[in-house]
């Protein structure tokens, strides 16, 4: 309901404000006149899509920058919409064809949507959009239940190269970032990374009960998801996946366990294809901008979400890089056929 | 003696005015949105989200807590109204729910659900305050092979309960087991009867379903039929509340309902579902006028009903002691208790027992609300159905095609609600019962899955099912439901031979 609200409004601000024959022409003007006059960079307008349904953490994310954007003055409204199905594949779909050319609209992704868009075998592509920014990563993690003989990773390791069959990992669905860290850690521990026991569960939620219950090995996930059983010590986390230890936690990283093993669920924002030079300058410098405002610093640490800035062209290295590595790694197991 | 005094603490906590209107509002919006098809207490939690952050985090807790109450309500009167559950769980409610409502009886219908819901929510806010540590320690033992064993034993006792011929309900379950296929499959990731189209990647939604079959097949079915026989509609005959005998007939279903709902809403992969399909079947068996299911009786409604409501308050259960989501409206919340930094879990009784006891108090407390503000309006409901047929079933078409679209906003999704109802109204034509279609998209995906999973971690070794005693045992108890009727049968003709 709200949302066909805001749309009416929307469109009835939109006739109102831009009767230019271009937008662009609007866009390239605020441009020029956004570092003189700051007040005029509140004219913009953006309409982010979360290609999830409402929740989730991409939902989650475009919220949290409604928010942040808004209240730090970049943007005078941004408008949420969710496109909801197959790990975002129906919502890329929807951007690259129905956005294309617009200076005004984003959309949230991150490191689910590079598997989910290579075993749909979508016909759309990241190539194809505008990256803008890398923003919130999450450090992941193996944990074992209390009661397992396995310490360290090290034991982990051991087990995976004695028989990787009897080994279970239980994590996210199929072709995730859980999927992908356990395919690498048995790669990066000299095992067929082919031969992985993975069982996907849909959530967290029931992963951990089949952890807890010691049906599997060991359980892969965010960090943040387990945290609280770590603490009580009912899961013992046996490392995690960040480059260096973090701040005041007593979990060891996987490379100081001698295991090349460093992988986080980032989450990101593009703008549509076909957009100007000026387009994406002034939508990466909003987004620069938002990272860097109090509020957005005020939600990650609410959400416990690491800040992972990474703008302009290093992101759009960053994006190829990580393509190649998940696709890699997918068509290894078998989930992508080459 | 210490869950008492917590207890006491709680209810000082949740007695606050602003928690109360908290509350107040929680069950008010929960209603509302149970009462529209597609639009669940989980969409409404996450749109409120960020607007509760700056409240207080009790606060906001407790009313989402009063939201999730209030969608089992909501769904439940529109279900046994105009045939249209507002959600999968209220699936049950409306078989025979509707056809009460249809021969004049719509009145103790809404009471006893309303009634049963209070009854069965109270009673398992209760075990979630005294039995929560034991059983969550039971429901984590649970495995894939024991979920595998407890579909069957509702596969078994579903197929057999609904339809008059095993064969026409079959085919019913098999078209739904088939529609359960549609989507990426959870364990390869390999598409499977997508066809190319990316909106259904995500497999056929359960409301769309439901609403498609139950509601849209219904107006279409109506339709056709309206130039045969006008079909009278009595809003009300005798009683607008439940007579003496409603009461006798209800108690038990309730207690049997709450019995279902809350052990298999604790289970980490339990759902609202399963019990209520559980309890229906109970209740039919049971029942000592089985003449009158499918006619409407009151037995098939105060069962489910209480088993929903149940299962509501079993899903707090891991929620709260392990962080563990087990339906999308606790996911929701969990998201609701990580937006204050609060890490639900073991730790949260400890950490803030102000907080866990003010919640379940406050779920003692939105249970009389809605009590209150339900049974009120049971008259005022049941005045919908005075509304000629003609208007209420072009509002019904209206009112489920707005559903659809709010939840999701895809011309696909609105072809298979015509589609779905097309298929409704030829079911309804020739005979074949639409609920089995329902449950087999909704249990067949379960099943499949929990299967392979067990197979994968005994690495296909199927031995694993009977290795489990839970699994064991449950198995066993489905082996017996299916032969005991042909056992039964032929003993009868044994004795008939020898008189």
């Amino acid at each position: 309901m709200r949302q066909t609200i805001n749309d009416v409004r929307k469109s009835l601000e939109n006739t109102r404000m831009f009767q230019f024959p271009a937008r662009l022409v609007g866009a390239a003007v605020a441009l020029t006149l956004a570092a003189a006059t700051p007040a005029f960079a509140q004219q913009l307008e953006l309409k982010l899509m979360a290609p999830a349904a409402p929740g989730g953490g991409w939902d989650q994310t475009a919220r949290s920058m409604q928010q942040a954007l808004v209240a730090s003055g970049v943007a005078r409204s941004v408008q949420v919409t969710n496109v909801p199905g197959a790990g975002g594949s129906v919502g890329i779909a929807q951007f690259v064809n129905g956005a294309k050319g617009d200076g005004n609209q984003l959309m949230v992704n991150g490191f689910v949507m590079v598997g989910a868009l290579a075993m749909n075998k979508s016909p759309v592509t990241l190539e194809q959009v505008t990256p803008i920014a890398r923003l919130t990563e999450e450090i992941q993690v193996i944990v074992v239940p209390a009661n397992s003989p396995i310490k360290t990773a090290q034991d982990l390791a051991a087990a995976v190269k004695a028989d990787i069959a009897k080994v279970t990992f239980a994590g996210g669905s199929a072709g995730g970032v859980d999927h992908v860290m356990a395919a690498l850690f048995a790669g990066a521990v000299g095992a067929d990374a082919k031969k992985i026991n993975y069982i996907p569960f849909s959530g967290g939620g029931e992963s951990l009960a089949a952890i807890l219950g010691g049906k599997v090995t060991a359980g892969i996930s965010g960090l943040s998801e387990y945290e609280g059983q770590i603490k009580s010590g009912k899961l013992r986390a046996i490392g995690v996946t960040s480059e260096k230890r973090i701040a005041g936690s007593d979990i060891p990283t996987f490379k100081e366990q001698g295991i090349d093993l460093v992988i986080a669920n980032w989450r990101s924002v593009v703008a549509p294809p076909g957009i100007t030079p000026e387009q994406r300058k002034t939508l990466s410098d909003a987004v620069e901008k938002m990272v860097k405002s109090d509020a957005w610093k005020e939600i990650l640490k609410q959400k416990g979400w690491e800040d992972a800035y990474l703008g302009g062209d290093a992101f759009a290295d960053f994006l190829k890089k990580e393509t190649v590595r998940v696709t890699d790694v997918l068509k290894s197991v078998g989930l992508v056929k080459s | 003696m210490d869950t008492f005094a917590a207890l006491a603490h709680g209810m000082a906590v949740a007695v606050q005015p602003m928690n109360l209107l908290y509350a107040l509002i929680g069950v008010f919006l929960g209603t509302a949105v149970g009462v529209l098809p597609g639009i669940g207490p989980a969409l409404t939690v996450a749109l409120l989200l960020p607007v509760t952050y700056k409240l207080d985090p009790g606060g906001s807790l407790i009313m989402f807590a009063g939201i999730y109450y209030g969608g089992m309500y909501g769904g439940s009167t529109t279900a046994i109204l105009i045939n249209t559950p507002g959600e999968s769980a209220s699936m049950a409610t409306a078989l025979e729910g509707n056809k009460m409502a249809k021969a004049g009886r719509g009145g103790p219908a809404l009471a006893t659900s309303a009634i049963g819901s209070f009854v069965a929510g109270t009673i398992a806010t209760i075990g979630l305050a005294f039995l929560a540590p034991w059983l969550v320690d039971f429901a984590v033992r649970f495995g894939p092979e024991d979920y595998f064993a407890l579909m069957c034993v509702a596969f078994v006792t579903v197929s057999a309960t609904f339809g008059d011929s095993p064969i026409r309900g079959l085919t019913s379950l098999f078209i739904g087991l088939t529609l359960g296929l549609v989507g990426i499959d959870k364990l390869t990731g390999q598409a499977r009867l997508a066809f190319g189209v990316p909106e259904l990647l995500d497999g056929v939604e359960v409301t769309t379903l439901a609403v498609g079959l139950f509601a849209v097949g219904e107006a279409l079915y109506v339709a056709s039929r309206r130039h045969h026989t006008e079909e009278k509609l009595e809003p009300v005959r005798g009683s607008l509340w439940m007579t003496k005998e409603d009461w006798k007939r209800s108690w038990k279903p309730w207690l049997r309902g709450t019995m279902f709902g809350f052990p298999i809403g604790a289970l980490p992969a339990g759902g609202a579902e399963i019990p209520t399909f559980l309890s229906y079947s109970t209740e039919k068996r049971l029942t000592k006028h089985p003449e009158e299911f499918g006619k409407g009786a009151i037995e098939g409604v105060a069962g489910p009903e209480a088993a929903n409501n149940a299962s509501a308050a079993g899903t707090l259960v891991p929620l709260l002691t392990l962080g563990l989501p087990t339906s999308a409206t606790a996911a929701m919340m969990l998201a609701g208790f990580q937006q204050y930094g609060l890490n639900p879990g073991p730790l949260l009784f400890a950490e803030r027992p102000d907080l866990v006891w003010g919640l379940i108090a406050s779920l003692f407390i939105a249970n009389c609300m809605l009590l209150v503000l339900n049974l009120p309006l049971v008259g005022l409901w049941v005045r919908l159905l005075a509304i000629p047929q003609p208007w209420l079933y072009a509002g019904i078409l209206v009112f489920a095609t707005m559903g659809t679209i709010a939840a999701k906003p895809s011309v696909v999704e609105l072809s298979m609600l015509a589609g779905f109802g097309v298929l409704g109204f030829l079911m309804r034509r020739f005979d074949f019962p639409i609920a089995p279609v329902v449950v087999g998209l909704i249990l067949g995906p379960i099943a499949e899955s929990q299967l392979r999973r067990a197979l994968a971690i005994s690495l296909g070794d199927p031995m694993t099912l009977l290795q489990s005693p839970i699994s064991a045992t449950l198995l066993g108890i489905a082996l017996v439901a299916l032969l005991a009727p042909f056992v039964l049968k032929g003993m009868g003709r044994f004795k008939a031979n020898e008189d």
